[in-house]
């Protein structure tokens, strides 16, 4: 009877590695999904049932045990059901931080459950102090994360903030080190410990820029693997290891080609919004000066009717408008009239890579209308009309020319090559980056303001009435 | 270091490399999943929580024990859902 758990372990721990293989591909995505959560449902319930205590017994408070679970189950399950497509990246990142949490808060009875007349093992201290800071800090910084991206929490850094962040950290990690050593211990010094974890999580996160949250959050997640994995250590449990690890080491690949997407390096995600704080206390970045044109959605209407190719740019403003549909609808007329329609996906339009895929997908645009930025963007020099919804950042030329510019060196959209591009946006207002960007100011560019929503109807009456 | 623990430290090692070896060359289009699918199976940090709370007899443990496991059951099930939503979306056109 008592190989059936370690068994169930490995089953599970397979399950996380086909898993994690098959999200690797569209193909067998969603399956790769349940299969890990299947994993993890056998992983569960063996340890209710089947975990035996360092005494030979059967775990006990299983009341509690089976409320927690219920509680943690209806309420994540509302939660992850009602949230809107367009704001899934901080539902994950707020899932992040209860991980985290979780992790912290084992540490935290584990200390309390110490033999104080036990000789001092620093692996064992090792774990519980590494499980408690590396929670902690994903805990507080994903919920940060989690604030940002719903734009309750503004970007935030003052003069030396470096020095504080250093201290803190410095503060982290000696405090840890003695506590390995052995020369501190307690449940007080741990929260004391805790707290300052906490603190750190928020500082780290504060001052980085909205638009790079996806890489933060991505780091945080391999954080929480980490976490995860001390648990592993703690009790000789192997499937904690191996999903902890795992996810470790696959979230830290995940967050570097993330930083390569947008041709930047970790360091600069991480440190830049400390770095630029000078930079942009003093008005670095050229302002883009000059006259707008304005387009009507009758003009509008005209010149995508009688295109050859019309290009949609589809951004975040699409999102929160929740234009999509309207834009498949666009599509649809404007490909009765024989023009040939397609999406350009910058890999970071939206609030995370394959953000904007999932949306247009949920308004049933076709896959093979999704052109990724490599492919699409030679075609602009051959496309009459290009229509940006609501996205800014990722077709803003200054990424090409401005070496003051924060998002300088990020890969963009070329649609100032095509003959006309129709900029639809709300308002003159900067992007979510905070930059201001010329492509507006260009002879070749229109805007039709409003909102999204309201002016993709009117291009779609339009084009009917044609 | 007792063997237990060595053979702890080589399984690290070699899940590190597997990971990474799982991850590269995944469309950019799925990142998102991805992480998300990743964040629920770090979630697995639940069996520790089950574990204190199935040993704890005070109420300091209890307390923060039974909040432990409403936190992993959130990071879990809301993990899975949530990355079951995003990939439904991808499974219609197929």
């Amino acid at each position: 009877m008592d190989s059936i758990l370690p068994i169930l372990y490995l089953i599970a721990s397979i399950t996380f590695i086909i898993g994690i293989k098959m999200l690797g591909s569209p193909a067998t995505a969603r399956k790769g999904n349940l299969v890990a959560a299947f994993g993890m449902g056998l992983a569960i319930f063996g340890t209710i049932f089947l975990y035996k205590t360092s005494s030979g017994e059967h775990l006990g408070n299983l009341p509690l045990i089976f409320g927690g679970l219920i509680v943690g189950t209806v309420v994540g399950w509302i939660m992850a059901k009602r949230v809107k497509m367009t704001a899934m990246p901080q539902m994950v990142s707020f899932f992040n931080g209860m991980g985290g949490a979780c992790a912290a808060l084992i540490s935290l009875i584990e200390e309390a459950h110490r033999d104080p007349s036990a000789t001092h093992d620093p692996v064992h201290s090792l774990t519980i102090i590494a499980g408690l800071v590396i929670g902690s800090v994903s805990f507080s910084g994903s919920i940060i994360a989690f604030g940002k991206l719903a734009e309750k929490i503004k970007d935030l850094s003052f003069s030396g903030q470096q020095f504080l962040n250093i201290l803190v950290l410095g503060g982290v990690a000696v405090l840890s080190v003695m506590f390995v050593l052995g020369s501190l211990s307690g449940l007080t010094f741990l929260l004391v410990l805790c707290a300052l974890a906490l603190a750190y999580g928020v500082l780290f996160v504060m001052p980085i820029g909205g638009a790079d949250m996806p890489v933060v959050i991505s780091l945080l997640n391999s954080f929480t693997g980490v976490a995860a994995a001390c648990g592993g250590f703690l009790y000789d449990n192997m499937v904690m290891l191996i999903g902890g690890i795992l996810v470790g080491s696959a979230g830290t690949i995940l967050t570097i080609i993330m930083c390569k997407s947008m041709n930047r390096s970790l360091a600069n995600v991480l440190f830049g919004g400390l770095m630029s704080a000078k930079a942009a206390a003093t008005g670095g970045g050229k302002t883009a000066t000059g006259s707008i044109r304005e387009v009507s959605a009758t003009d509008g209407a005209v010149l995508m009717a009688y295109a050859k190719q019309v290009v949609i740019v589809p951004g975040y403003g699409l999102a929160v408008a929740q234009a999509q549909h309207i834009c498949h609808q666009l599509e649809h007329e404007l490909e009765a009239k024989g023009v040939i329609v397609k999406y350009a996906v910058h890999p970071v339009a939206g609030r995370m890579p394959g953000h904007m895929n999932v949306l247009l997908a949920e308004a049933d645009v076709s896959y093979d209308k999704l052109v990724e930025m490599e492919e699409i963007n030679p075609e602009f020099a051959t496309t009459d009309v290009v229509l940006v919804v609501g996205a800014n950042d990722v077709v803003n030329p200054a990424a090409k020319t401005d070496p003051d510019s924060p998002i300088y060196g990020m890969p963009i959209l070329d649609v100032e090559a095509s003959r006309q591009v129709i900029v639809m946006k709300r308002s003159m207002k900067a992007g979510y980056a905070g930059i201001e960007n010329e492509l507006f100011y260009r002879p070749n560019t229109s805007m039709l303001f409003g909102d999204a929503k309201a002016s993709l109807t009117a291009l779609v009456n339009e084009v009917k009435a044609l | 270091m007792d063997p237990a623990t060595l053979n702890m430290v080589y399984l690290v090692i070699l899940m590190i490399f597997l990971g990474i070896e799982l991850i590269t060359h995944v469309p950019s289009v799925l990142h998102t999943p991805l992480m998300s699918g990743a964040n629920a199976i770090h979630g697995v940090v639940i069996i520790g929580s089950i574990i204190v709370m199935g040993e704890a007899t005070d109420m300091f443990s209890m307390t923060l024990g039974f909040l432990a496991v409403i936190l992993g059951t959130l990071n879990v099930v809301g993990g899975f859902v949530v990355t079951n939503r995003m990939l439904e979306m991808f499974k219609k056109r197929q």
